[in-house]
């Protein structure tokens, strides 16, 4: 089954709404505990990041009986350079986002432990896709 | 396994229930559905969080708790109010005159529930230490909190602290150190909890609860009052710490824990809220939160009397007052007290649509696609809190899309044109300005 989400940009108030929905929708399919977790705190992570460096864009979820694929298209400014964005503690976030309790560099490190598969398309100007599965 | 059968306390009094929808869109569970005009309890998916309680207007939600003739069968019984129950009374009775009016109803004793509280403080202060558990930590003093995490944040179970409530400690106090020596001993919960009726009975965390009564704090309260504004001079009863006490309201399991980073919350539907975030990773910087299912904590307890604010402005004077030391440590320190669970506490995935993943899955793709044609405005005509829950109970087999007003209202149109339309057709054998004559 597919799920899809628009996001708004820089409405922190919203950041949360997908996963939430979509934990609440994996529960009611009987999905695992564990898995429901990681999936949940995967699509968080990169949610805000959508909302902080992004710009708003659109989440496309696909649920299988074998994983949860999810795919975030931005059309933000992209990121220069991947493996940076990667370290634990890189953050490009403002001090107001920071302010606010995010900008830790802690998201993108944070979904490739909580996920099976993690891939990031982007190029400076072109926007950044990202790619999550999260095995059942 | 000993009951298999989940009980809770919370039921419904068809004759006072008008079958108005207050209670179905405040369940934070959606456990109530208005079927021929009254309210339904789904068993199953009930907290016994007392918020049906406290949103109905004609009074028709209420909790079952152990009438006081109860405390008859017991030889030697004891009484543990809670720490809440002192903010029920005016600040010229006291905690000391409340204490006295129990022993002169029936009691033979008095045991505070906020001692047994400070003892659940030492040893959450102990977990905090040792650095050795999830972060954040979740009280499981509140059992409406402790199921709401059961049935909706399972993720959250291993957070939650398995460490026996205040009251549980209480009655174990009395019957194992304090009144060990006597025989039939009963000890009674004051309560202004409807949680805490069915934790007695189906315990959360342990097998079988010291407890053998729960008394809500309304039946009791009256003839308590009377007999306390009587006494002149009571004795000093109350040992209670200000801390223990503090417990009556929020704020004040967290001041008693010890850590600066605490946080508290109330209110079941911020409860929700906090613990989203807490299965977003977005505290793992606080050690220690207290979630307390009703406003301004158990002062607010829908079994209680007074109104929760002013209880608690009295509770906290009694507590600025309290000269009283913490409880010492010598009951804590006692070789063989262990407050633990014993029990392992389960998710309760009563949201689940079907046990089989693929069935369940194909059941929401149906239950999407019908919420898609309801109207999505909540109103709750249907008896189902809301539009979704109507989509999930019509998918389960439980209703019907035309229990919606709305849609029904578009078939009764529909059907009305299908009838206009035929009445204006003519039998197939007439045609029109075609009689007898034939053509002019």
């Amino acid at each position: 089954m597919k799920l899809n989400f628009t996001i708004p940009e820089n409405d922190m108030s919203l950041a949360g709404i997908a996963s939430t929905q979509l934990k609440k929708k994996l529960l009611q399919i009987g999905i695992p505990t564990d898995v429901v977790k990681k999936a949940v705190i995967s699509l968080y992570e990169a949610e805000i990041n959508m909302v902080i460096h992004g710009g708003g864009g659109d989440i496309d979820i696909e649920i299988t009986p074998e994983e949860i694929i999810l795919v975030l298209s931005d059309r933000g400014p992209g990121i220069a350079d991947i493996d940076l964005a990667m370290q634990e503690g890189y953050s490009t976030a403002s001090d107001d986002i920071r302010e606010m309790g995010f900008g830790a560099g802690m998201g993108l490190p944070n979904i490739k432990k909580n996920s099976d598969y993690f891939h990031i398309d982007s190029k400076p100007d072109m926007g950044t896709t990202v790619t999550i599965k999260v095995k059942i | 396994m000993c009951r298999s059968k989940y009980l809770h306390s919370v039921t419904l009094d068809e004759n006072l229930c008008r079958g108005c929808t207050n209670c179905i869109s405040r369940c934070p569970t959606e456990a109530i559905r208005v079927r021929d005009g009254k309210a339904y309890i789904i068993k199953e998916r009930c907290i016994d969080c007392g918020e049906c309680i406290r949103s109905c207007p004609s009074h028709a939600k209420k909790a079952l708790s152990d009438p006081l003739d109860i405390i008859k069968r017991f030889d030697y019984r004891v009484a543990l109010p809670a720490p809440s129950f002192y903010g029920q009374f005016r600040d010229e009775i006291g905690a000391d005159r409340v204490l006295s009016a129990l022993l002169e109803i029936g009691f033979d004793d008095v045991y505070e529930v906020a001692r047994a509280a400070d003892i659940v403080s030492m040893a959450t202060q102990e977990l905090i230490r040792s650095g050795e558990y999830p972060k954040p930590l979740i009280s499981s003093s509140c059992p409406a909190v402790v199921k709401l995490i059961q049935v909706r944040f399972p993720g959250l179970i291993e957070h939650v602290i398995k460490i026996q409530s205040p009251m549980e400690v209480a009655a174990r106090v009395v019957k194992k150190y304090i009144h060990k020596d006597k025989k039939n001993v009963g000890v009674f919960f004051i309560s202004p909890c409807p949680a805490k009726v069915s934790v007695v009975k189906s315990p959360l965390g342990y097998e079988m609860s010291c407890v053998d009564g729960v008394i809500a704090v309304k039946d009791i309260y009256p003839l308590v009052r009377t007999i306390a504004k009587k006494i002149v001079k009571p004795a000093r009863l109350s040992t209670a710490s200000g801390t223990g006490i503090g417990w009556a309201h929020s704020d004040g399991e967290s001041d008693s824990v010890n850590t600066e980073r605490s946080l508290s919350v109330d209110g079941i539907h911020q409860v929700i809220n906090v613990l989203e975030q807490i299965e977003n990773e977005d505290m793992k910087d606080i050690d220690f939160i207290e979630a307390m299912a009703c406003p301004g904590g158990c002062v607010g307890g829908t079994l209680s009397i007074e109104n929760p604010f002013i209880a608690r402005s009295r509770v906290k004077r009694i507590v600025r007052k309290n000269r009283n030391p913490v409880i010492s440590r010598d009951i804590f320190n006692r070789p063989g007290f262990d407050i633990s669970w014993t029990k392992e506490i389960y998710s309760r995935p009563i949201m689940k649509l079907d046990e089989d993943i693929r069935v369940a899955m194909q059941m929401m793709e149906e239950l999407d696609r019908i919420n898609e044609e309801l109207p999505g405005l909540d109103c709750g005509s249907c008896g189902a809190p809301t539009c979704r829950a109507l989509a999930e109970d019509i998918v389960r087999g439980h209703a019907d899309k035309t229990d919606c007003i709305f849609l029904l209202k578009d078939e009764i149109k529909k059907v009305a044109r299908q009838m206009a339309q035929l009445e204006k057709r003519m039998p197939s054998a007439l045609k029109t300005g075609e009689g007898r004559g034939g053509n002019a």
